[in-house]
C-alpha cells in the first residue's frame, strides 16, 4: 500500500490570534497603500511638470 | 513504527501561529528613540545649505527614520537574551514572546535593506551609504561587539546614535562639514553622561545581565567622575553653534544657561553618592539631558525657520 504523502496541517487559531492577524493585515495594507501613494507623490515632484514632458 | 520511506520525506515544518500585534512590530523599531532620530535629522537637514524639496525632504526623514527603527529591531534580535533578565526591557515583544527571534531578524533585515534603497533614490548614494553605515555600526560594532565586551561601549557606539543629523545633513547637500560634524559632536558628547546617569541607577540590572556598563566595572564612584568630566567637555561643546555663527542669539543664551544646569546637575550627582538623594540627583540629569538635547536643536531650527520666513517675505 502507498503511503499517504503528509500535508501539514494548517494551525488552528484562537479568537485572539485571529483578532491580532487581522490587525497586523489591516496595518500591511495601510503601509503598502501609504507607500505607493508616496512613491507616486516624491515622483511627481521630483519631476515636477516634466512628468507631462514625453513624445506622444 | 517509522516507515523507511519517511526518511526520504521532505519534512515540512510549520511555525506556531503568530501571536504579535502590529503594535509589538513597532515596538521593534523603538519608537522614542526614533522621534529623537527623527528630530535631530530634521535640524541637520534644515541647517544645510541648499534646497531640498519638502516632500523630498519628508521622504527622505520617514526613510532615516525607518533605518534607524530597523537598527532597533537587530539590536533587539541580538540582545533578546540580555533583555529577558533586566526589568527595564522584560516586556519588550521578543522576551515577552509575542515576536520571535527570526520575526524580527527578517523584519529588521527588510526594514535596513528598503530604508537605505529609498533613501538612496529620494536623494543620494553619500546619505544611502551613511545610512547604511550607521544600521552596521549599531547593530553590529555597537550591539554585537562593543556592548558586551568594553565598558566604554556607549562612548564609542553612541556615535550610532550621533550619526542622524550628519544623515540629513548630506541628504541635501551630498556631503558632510563642520556644521554637520559640530551637530555630531554635541550629541556624541551627550551620551555617555546621559545614559550612565541612567546606569547609576539601573546597574544591578547590567550586573545581573553581564553587561560591562562602566558602574559595574569601574564602580560608582568612578561614573561619577566620568558623567562630571563629559558634562564639562558637553556645555562648552553645545555652544559652539552660537560660536561658529549658524546659531543665533537666542541659541547663545539658552546653550550657556541650559549647559550651566547640566553642570549645576552633574556637580550633584558627584555630591549626593549615597541612598536615595544619590537615585534622585542621577535621574534628575537623565531627564534634564533630555530636555537639554532637545532645547538646543528645537532653537537651531526655530532660528533656522524664522530666517527663511523672513528671507522669504512671508513674516
Amino acid at each position: 500500500m502507498m503511503n499517504e504523502p503528509k500535508h501539514p496541517t494548517p494551525p488552528v487559531l484562537t479568537p485572539e490570534q485571529l483578532a491580532q492577524q487581522r490587525s497586523r493585515s489591516k496595518a500591511l495594507g495601510l503601509i503598502l497603500g501609504g507607500f505607493a501613494l508616496l512613491f507616486f507623490i516624491v515622483t511627481i515632484a521630483k519631476l515636477g511638470s516634466s512628468v507631462f514632458n514625453r513624445p506622444l | 513504527m517509522a516507515h523507511a520511506s519517511d526518511a526520504l520525506m521532505p519534512s515540512v515544518q510549520i511555525a506556531g501561529p503568530s501571536s504579535a500585534s502590529a503594535g509589538d512590530y513597532f515596538a521593534l523599531l523603538k519608537p522614542r528613540v526614533m522621534s529623537l532620530v527623527v528630530f535631530t535629522a530634521l535640524v541637520g537637514m534644515m541647517l544645510a545649505p541648499g534646497h531640498i524639496n519638502p516632500v523630498v525632504g519628508f521622504a527622505a526623514l520617514l526613510a532615516i527614520a525607518v533605518g534607524a527603527g530597523a537598527a532597533g529591531c537587530l539590536n533587539m534580535w541580538y540582545d533578546a537574551d540580555i533583555d529577558a533578565v533586566m526589568t527595564r526591557t522584560a516586556l519588550r515583544p521578543i522576551p515577552a514572546g509575542r515576536v520571535s527571534r527570526d520575526e524580527a531578524l527578517a523584519f529588521g533585515l527588510t526594514l535596513s535593506v528598503g530604508s537605505v534603497l529609498f533613501l538612496g533614490l529620494m536623494t543620494n548614494l553619500f546619505a544611502a551609504a551613511f545610512l547604511a553605515f550607521t544600521i552596521f555600526f549599531y547593530a553590529v560594532v555597537y550591539t554585537m561587539w562593543l556592548k558586551r565586551w568594553t565598558a566604554q561601549n556607549i562612548v564609542i557606539g553612541g556615535a550610532a546614535g550621533a550619526f542622524p543629523p550628519m544623515i540629513g545633513y548630506a541628504a541635501v547637500t551630498g556631503s558632510v562639514d563642520i556644521v554637520s560634524f559640530i551637530l555630531f559632536a554635541i550629541i556624541f558628547i551627550w551620551t555617555p553622561p546621559h545614559f550612565w546617569a541612567l546606569a547609576l541607577v539601573k546597574k544591578g540590572d547590567y550586573a545581573k545581565a553581564g553587561v560591562p556598563m562602566l558602574p559595574v566595572t569601574a564602580g560608582e564612584t568612578a561614573t561619577r567622575h566620568q558623567i562630571l568630566i563629559y558634562t564639562l567637555i558637553l556645555a562648552p561643546a553645545g555652544v559652539l553653534p552660537a560660536i561658529m555663527g549658524f546659531g543665533g542669539i537666542a541659541y547663545a543664551v539658552l546653550s550657556v544657561v541650559s549647559g550651566l544646569g547640566m553642570i549645576l546637575l552633574a556637580l550633584r550627582v558627584h555630591a549626593r553618592r549615597e541612598g536615595e538623594a544619590a537615585r534622585k540627583a542621577a535621574m534628575q540629569l537623565f531627564g534634564f539631558s533630555i530636555l537639554y538635547l532637545f532645547l538646543l536643536f528645537a532653537v537651531l531650527l526655530v532660528e533656522k525657520m524664522a530666517i527663511m520666513l523672513n528671507l522669504e517675505g512671508i513674516v
